[in-house]
């Protein structure tokens, strides 16, 4: 079981954590909504929640409450170029079917 | 696929419910979009990393149109037809255009906006900053990935309605939604007041390449207001330029350059500046007319001493914003400083020694702007939770008033009031049977209309005929959040209504603005004469229409000599009324008064006894 960051994904979150002045990790989960099911929730998080399980990625941690993690277990969370445009992308295996934009999914 | 964004813990948005919004600060010398991305406000660079837009548009034979670095490479090899500065001639009239402007292009004197001949053709100030603003756009929509649902665009504290509405046109014509027009000062101020998060009273110094504004803005509970506005808007970096252009041709002792080659040397003249801030002297290379050029040396302190008038006028503005806002020095606690020209190391040293302490730096202030109307554009996008929202208050410029009898001007809405904003006050009609009241709208701090701008008129009808001061008719005007002007009147007992929206008539002239404010202060006592006079010159005519018009109902109260008398008194008062003493029109005045009086008392006697005349005393 885990949730990893790619190194390009955690140079960036370290500098958009820097630049915002506070922030232990990040926070990656599933909510059901969407026009597919489920979307992908993508956060700063300022403190652990006590049944958070958490994960060590290039000295990062990565935090995914327990109700998440079966719909985003073995995820690689990405960060990538598309000419101007950048941002970060789920690279999840248990992704059946997701919506055109890839904003949500189902699994 | 669309790319995913980092949000603050709790507020993931919902997909494709994250709307994107940007913040464009449409300069004089640059212009620069910024959004926020990953919860954090960010200027967006285009593909070659740069983030800030040289404000100049170059028209190409053909059609084409570049803008930015290229456009700006081409000043000097093709200046009638690569427009800078555009910012200087929106909502300006042919009348009075900026006479810079006027020398370095072929303005045209077009109804309602000046144009710029180029070589497709005039083309009006708004449709050279839409060519910006498009680009920015682009740039925006490949970096964010999908539509625009708006923008904040900013503008100079000082633009007047005019100016305000040409910066919408603008944005329109480049198909961008105006979310909100902000005030430049007030969006550094957004940008420094969430970063910081600090309470008290600060002053927001923007110096940028055409326009000078100062204001004071009050930071408490995460509510900004606007406290008082003040500035320059024909003063700015390029005035810096100039001036060492000028000197550096001096220097060279070179012949009149021709439009090119002046260029060319304003543009030598803006790097050595921006050189002279890190480095104690700079060689410039000057253009001597037909090609070649002369190297002239520049010291810091040759440019300090050059400009140093220029930094002093810089402080005026600062000095009068403080008296508005009955602030001592003593009571800023901070001094934000935005705009290139704020980084020359002498200018800072004239706000530190001003304040008695050093300016705010933290954001680099050619982004500063840009990232509070990105910060701001966020907030009205809705992508921020409603428990975070906070209220931005700004202020009008000048004050708002109408044209009452003689020519004299009633403030509605005093300036620095903040905005949104609705006033109200009743008049009334001058005369007997009056129907129709014209209602003229004008701007400006003197007592006079003539001294005033005109910003609007219009009439409102089928006010019921009654005696003069009868009729109350309510004028109210309304501002809305980019500063525009409404104005209704209401006539209280039909329920007629006339209004108007203020229909910018572009015809301000670039003086007027900046000295609007300082002839207000200038003039008081002259403006203080002037309105005693007109305010007599009234009375006196409302005087001699009242005992012209009893004479005609009742002269048979009076004897031969009684009657010439007041002739006498009505021919001196109606001289009087036509000379510049508005003591001496007053003594006229009282004279016909006195003159009238035996008469107003047997007119007011046959009154009573018509009306009681077959009437029993046990009736009344």
């Amino acid at each position: 079981m885990s949730v990893t960051l790619s190194e390009a994904a955690a140079n960036h979150v370290a500098k958009f954590i820097a630049k915002r002045g506070k922030g232990v990790g990040v926070r990656l989960g599933v909510k059901t909504t969407g026009c597919s099911g489920m979307a992908y929730k993508l956060e700063y998080a300022d403190a652990e929640a006590t049944d958070d399980l958490v994960f060590e990625s290039h000295g990062l941690k990565v935090l995914v409450d327990p109700k998440s993690l079966p719909y985003i277990d073995g995820t690689e969370l990405d960060f990538v170029r598309e000419g101007l445009n950048e941002g970060f992308k789920f690279n999840n295996p248990n992704v059946k079917n997701e919506c055109g934009c890839g904003e949500s999914f189902n699994v | 696929m669309a790319l995913l964004q980092l949000s603050e813990p709790g507020e993931s948005t919902a997909p494709h419910q994250h709307r994107l919004a940007v913040g464009i600060d449409l300069g004089t010398t640059n212009s620069l979009v910024a959004t926020v991305r990953h919860s954090l406000p960010e200027c967006l660079p285009d593909d070659t990393g740069r983030i800030l837009l040289p404000s100049v548009v170059r028209y190409l034979r053909g059609g084409a149109t570049v803008v930015g670095t290229e456009a700006l490479a081409a000043e000097s090899t093709d200046p009638r037809n690569t427009i800078a500065s555009v910012k200087r001639l929106m909502g300006r009239g042919p009348v009075d255009a900026d006479p810079g402007m006027r020398a370095r292009y072929d303005l045209v004197d077009a109804a309602g906006m000046v144009r710029i001949n180029t070589v497709i053709g005039p083309r009006s100030p708004v449709e050279v900053s839409a060519e910006i603003l498009k680009v920015l756009r682009a740039r925006a929509e490949e970096s964010l990935g999908g539509d625009l649902i708006g923008a904040v665009i900013t503008v100079p504290a000082y633009f007047d309605d005019a100016q305000r509405q040409a910066t919408k046109d603008a944005a329109r014509l480049a198909g961008l939604n105006v979310l909100r027009l902000l005030n430049e000062p007030t969006a550094a101020a957004i940008a420094y007041g969430l970063d910081e998060a600090a309470e008290g009273i600060y002053a927001v110094f923007d110096l940028g390449g055409g326009t000078f504004d100062f204001s004071i803005l009050r930071l408490s509970r995460g509510v900004f207001e606007v406290m008082a506005t003040s500035g320059d808007s024909a003063l700015g970096g390029d005035d810096f330029d100039e001036l060492l252009a000028h000197w550096l041709h001096k220097q060279a002792a070179g012949a009149d350059l021709d439009c090119g080659a002046n260029r060319a040397l304003l543009s030598e003249a803006r790097r050595a500046k921006e050189a002279l801030t890190t480095d104690a002297s700079v060689v410039a290379k000057v253009p001597q007319l037909g090609g070649g050029v002369r190297t002239v040396n520049v010291t810091a302190e040759v440019f300090q001493s050059l400009t140093q008038g220029l930094v002093e006028r810089c402080l005026q503005p600062v000095k009068k914003a403080l008296r508005d806002a009955v602030l001592k020095v003593a009571d800023i606690e901070a001094v934000v400083l935005v705009g290139g020209a704020t980084r020359m190391p002498h200018l800072r040293a004239a706000v530190k020694t001003f304040f008695g302490r050093a300016p705010f730096t933290d954001i680099d202030p050619d982004k500063v702007v840009a990232i509070g109307a990105a910060v701001q554009a966020n907030v009205l996008a809705g992508n921020r939770r409603a428990d975070e929202d906070w209220l931005l208050l700004d202020v009008i410029p000048l004050s708002l008033g109408l044209e009452t009898m003689g020519g004299l001007v009633e403030k509605i809405v005093p300036r620095n009031a903040t905005i949104p904003v609705a006033k109200a006050q009743e008049f009334t009609t001058f005369k007997d049977g009056q129907t129709a009241m014209s209602i003229h709208v004008v701007q400006g701090e003197r007592e006079l209309v003539s001294d005033c701008r005109s910003l609007a008129r219009f009439e409102l009808r089928g006010i019921p005929p009654l005696v003069a001061g009868a009729a109350r008719i309510r004028v109210t005007f309304q501002i809305d959040a980019d500063g525009l002007l409404s104005v209704a009147a209401r006539e209280q007992t039909t329920g007629i209504e006339a209004n108007v929206t203020v229909k910018p008539s572009y015809g301000l002239s670039d003086d007027e603005v900046a000295n609007m404010l300082k002839a207000g202060f200038e003039h008081a006592t002259d403006d203080m004469k002037a309105r005693a006079l007109r305010e007599q010159k009234v009375d006196a005519e409302r005087l001699i229409e009242a005992t012209r018009q009893a004479l005609a109902e009742d002269a048979d109260l009076l004897s031969l000599a009684e009657a010439q008398r007041i002739d006498t008194a009505i021919a001196a008062l109606v001289v009087a009324r036509e000379g510049v003493d508005h003591l001496v029109i007053k003594a006229a005045i009282e004279v016909l008064s006195a003159a009238t009086a035996d008469f107003a008392a047997r007119r007011m006697d046959k009154a009573i006894r018509t009306a009681l005349t077959g009437s029993r005393v046990d009736s009344l």
